[in-house]
């Protein structure tokens, strides 16, 4: 196994090997999960906190299920219920983490380093469960794991990312992730939505959905929040729709057999079509799902490695 | 008072361009005179060993903790900062808590400064009550009770009407007006300069434009107004051609740059690094070779500290919502220096940015070696090296961005009127 860090908190610096070895052991517990079996021996005694300071269903019970399969005991600490609304500090809140003695920390935080900064002051692993606009480390993998069981390989693809990708944490590590595996990436959006220095991350730039889904082989769509609307960054929804939402007919600018990906949650209607979201030909959003329980074991599996057996 | 004589030092002022091996005799606070060989002196001598002996250093932009942030500097720790550095004169930002908008606050400030028996304070004014951009503050009254210049501070003044009043108002009183050059609605919930370092930090950018749109529309609002306008820490090699432009149409345009701005780019901040949190937030290297080049050509008429002292808890936390600003003063001389040993900087010239052209656009008496003149000196050893370190430096603030950064060039001693204030 190789993957030489003590914690997960971006895709960007990690080299191939790194990211292969992970995906393959997630490929593993793909099986184990699909056999119905669970591993509880690995991870026993272990404390996992999945510290939340921005709403998530779908993330934090993925990491719940992954720590539990495994044994580990799972605690689940929100804003809404913790200290975090009386003022308490970030690292007060690390201290505090640290003085109960957890192993793994899995943080959301709506500030972009949030998750460095804790890994500078706890003694357990951090792993990124997406932090402000800059990275979603697990997100990418799934959807990585998720394309390289469809296909057989992440090499050559050419994948198109969709939408808000200024404010996507999502889209972010996916431009690291699919480039450092030898992907082409593009972004596509209006450029109220595209980082102005998009194109020095390596990836192909295009505004318009015709000329940027021709030819790909994946298509990524973003979650597009309401937030943007509000400053004024995109005049509404329905334009959206119009000019940047995937339906059929815009699917069909693509490869025959493109595949459709959604981080989720999905904005029926906003910047994807229900048809093409439930669309069992093409899209693999459920799929997503399902990969990132057995990547989100990988992580946890590979980070509580080095002390578990020195 | 005790006199003094400095022996065996290398004497230079840049304000009339002497540049030599010689003496100074230092009398009742005052330089009594200076020159290669002074002859006979009961004074006691101090032998410099070949030391730089120069003009205490005018720091033209610090803001100093008092009053209302006390946690993160007092005036007297300021003072030691300062000392440290060689300078003895700082002119003070006026967005404290209150806000320095009133002349009974100038009085105060200044009389602090002159408690310290170290450094003299001048306040800056605020152009707006508060520092909060909407009514203009007594600018006559400030003056009068010594506002060196006015300004708010760390705050830029956004509505272009609000400038060009202030700008023709001061005018009246002899005043200039110092902006802070960030177009506010550009800047707004910016942490970093807009590009691709921010892109995949995943930071909210600021467009290096902001910078120049504002000088832009000031320059203009000038030209309306005939007034006196000064752009603090500038950054971006645009903003400094607009004002390259302006100095040669003949406009009372100045400007500043502090060091970080020379001697560091955007790449300071990688991994969320706070310290190196900075407003106007650092640049690309492309905009540090501009600010070399401006400092080099007479574009940039001083380097100033911009002292924005931070407590660590200030600087602890993500980076967006930590708190941006540098500590500046007890690396003002060494950093500035750096550009002397490492990029071909004339000392004169780089000296002359620290004392005779910053007191110049204030338009005081300070800054330069003139018999009868204030005993304010600074003796550095050219060639001594010495290492920043965050939270060892004097003074009270930790947020160095320098933190690790090696330097040549240290202050052996600092002299305010004549009384031995450091080293």
């Amino acid at each position: 196994m190789r993957y030489p860090h003590r914690h997960l908190l971006a895709i960007e610096g990690l080299h191939p090997p790194e990211i292969a070895s992970l995906l393959d052991l997630a490929e593993s517990y793909v099986l184990l999960n699909r056999s119905g079996k669970t591993q509880r021996d690995l991870l026993r005694g272990r404390t996992l906190i999945n510290l939340f300071y921005e709403d998530s269903t779908r993330t934090r019970t993925s990491f719940e299920l992954a720590g539990k399969r495994l044994g580990a005991d799972v605690i689940n600490m929100s804003v809404s219920t913790s200290s975090v609304n009386k003022g308490e500090t970030l690292l007060d809140t690390a201290a505090t983490l640290n003085a109960m003695r957890c192993d793994l920390l899995v943080v959301r935080h709506d500030q972009s380093g949030a998750p460095n900064l804790l890994a500078q002051k706890v003694s357990s692993a951090v792993i990124n469960a997406g932090d402000g606009t800059h990275e979603h480390p697990t997100q990418a993998l799934l959807d990585a794991l998720t394309l390289r069981r469809r296909r057989g390989t992440l090499e050559g693809l050419l994948v198109a990312i969709c939408g808000d990708v200024l404010h996507s944490r999502v889209a972010r590590s996916n431009i690291h992730l699919l480039g450092t595996m030898g992907c082409r990436v593009r972004v596509i959006g209006p450029p109220t939505l595209i980082p102005a220095a998009a194109a020095s991350l390596g990836v192909e730039v295009f505004h318009d959905m015709q000329a940027g889904l021709q030819g790909v082989d994946v298509v990524m769509m973003l979650r597009l929040q309401r937030e943007r609307m509000a400053r004024g960054l995109v005049p509404s929804a329905r334009e959206y729709f119009r000019f940047f939402g995937l339906d059929a007919a815009k699917l069909a600018w693509a490869k025959p057999d493109v595949l459709v990906m959604h981080p989720g949650p999905m904005n029926r209607g906003v910047e994807i079509d229900s048809a093409v979201a439930d669309d069992p030909l093409h899209s693999v959003i459920g799929e997503q799902v399902e990969m990132g329980v057995a990547v989100r074991m990988a992580v946890l599996d590979v980070l509580s490695r080095s002390g578990r057996n020195g | 008072m005790a006199d003094l004589l400095f022996t065996n030092v290398r004497l230079i002022d840049p304000a009339s361009g002497l540049d030599q091996p010689g003496e100074l005799l230092v009398q009742g606070g005052l330089i009594a005179d200076l020159g290669p060989s002074l002859g006979r002196s009961d004074a006691p001598m101090l032998d410099g060993d070949g030391a730089v002996l120069c003009p205490g250093l005018v720091d033209m932009r610090a803001a100093l903790g008092e009053p209302g942030y006390e946690y993160r500097e007092t005036i007297a720790s300021a003072a030691a900062a300062a000392a440290s550095s060689g300078v003895t004169t700082l002119a003070a930002l006026p967005d404290s808590l209150p806000a320095i908008d009133d002349p009974a606050l100038v009085r105060l400030l200044r009389a602090r400064g002159e408690e310290t028996g170290s450094l003299a304070i001048l306040p800056y004014g605020a152009v707006t009550r508060g520092c909060h951009g909407k009514e203009m503050a007594e600018i006559g009254l400030l003056r009068e009770a010594g506002a060196v210049a006015f300004t708010d501070g760390r705050r830029a003044i956004g509505d272009a009407r609000m400038m060009r009043l202030a700008l023709s108002y001061a005018r009246g009183f002899g005043a200039r007006i110092v902006q802070h050059p960030e177009d506010p609605a550009l800047a707004d919930g910016g942490a970093a300069t807009e590009g691709e370092l921010a892109t995949r930090l995943g930071l909210p950018g600021i467009p290096a434009a902001a910078e120049a749109i504002l000088v832009a529309r000031d320059i203009r609002l000038a030209q309306l107004t005939g007034g006196a306008l000064h752009f603090a820490h500038v950054s971006t090699a645009e903003a400094l051609m607009l004002i390259r432009r302006a100095k040669q149409d003949g406009l009372d345009v100045t400007c500043d740059t502090a060091p970080p701005y020379f001697d560091l780019n955007e790449t300071a901040i990688g991994d969320f690094r706070t310290y190196a949190k900075l407003s106007p937030p650092l640049r690309p290297e492309a905009d540090r070779l501009a600010v070399c080049a401006a400092l080099a050509d007479g574009t940039i008429d001083a380097v100033a500290s911009d002292h924005q002292p931070r407590d660590a808890d200030d600087k602890r936390l993500p980076f967006a919502l930590a708190s941006p600003g540098g500590a500046g003063l007890a690396t003002l001389l060494g950093v500035t220096l750096a550009q002397v040993h490492g990029n071909g900087l004339p000392l004169l010239r780089a000296l002359d940015l620290l004392t005779a052209r910053p007191a110049r656009v204030l338009g005081i008496e300070a800054g330069r070696l003139a018999r009868a003149g204030p005993a304010d000196l600074c003796l550095f050893d050219l060639e001594r090296i010495w290492k920043v370190e965050a939270g060892l430096l004097p003074g009270k603030a930790p947020n160095t961005p320098f933190d690790g950064r090696a330097l040549e060039g240290r202050v052996v001693g600092t002299w305010k009127a004549g009384r031995r204030v450091f080293g």
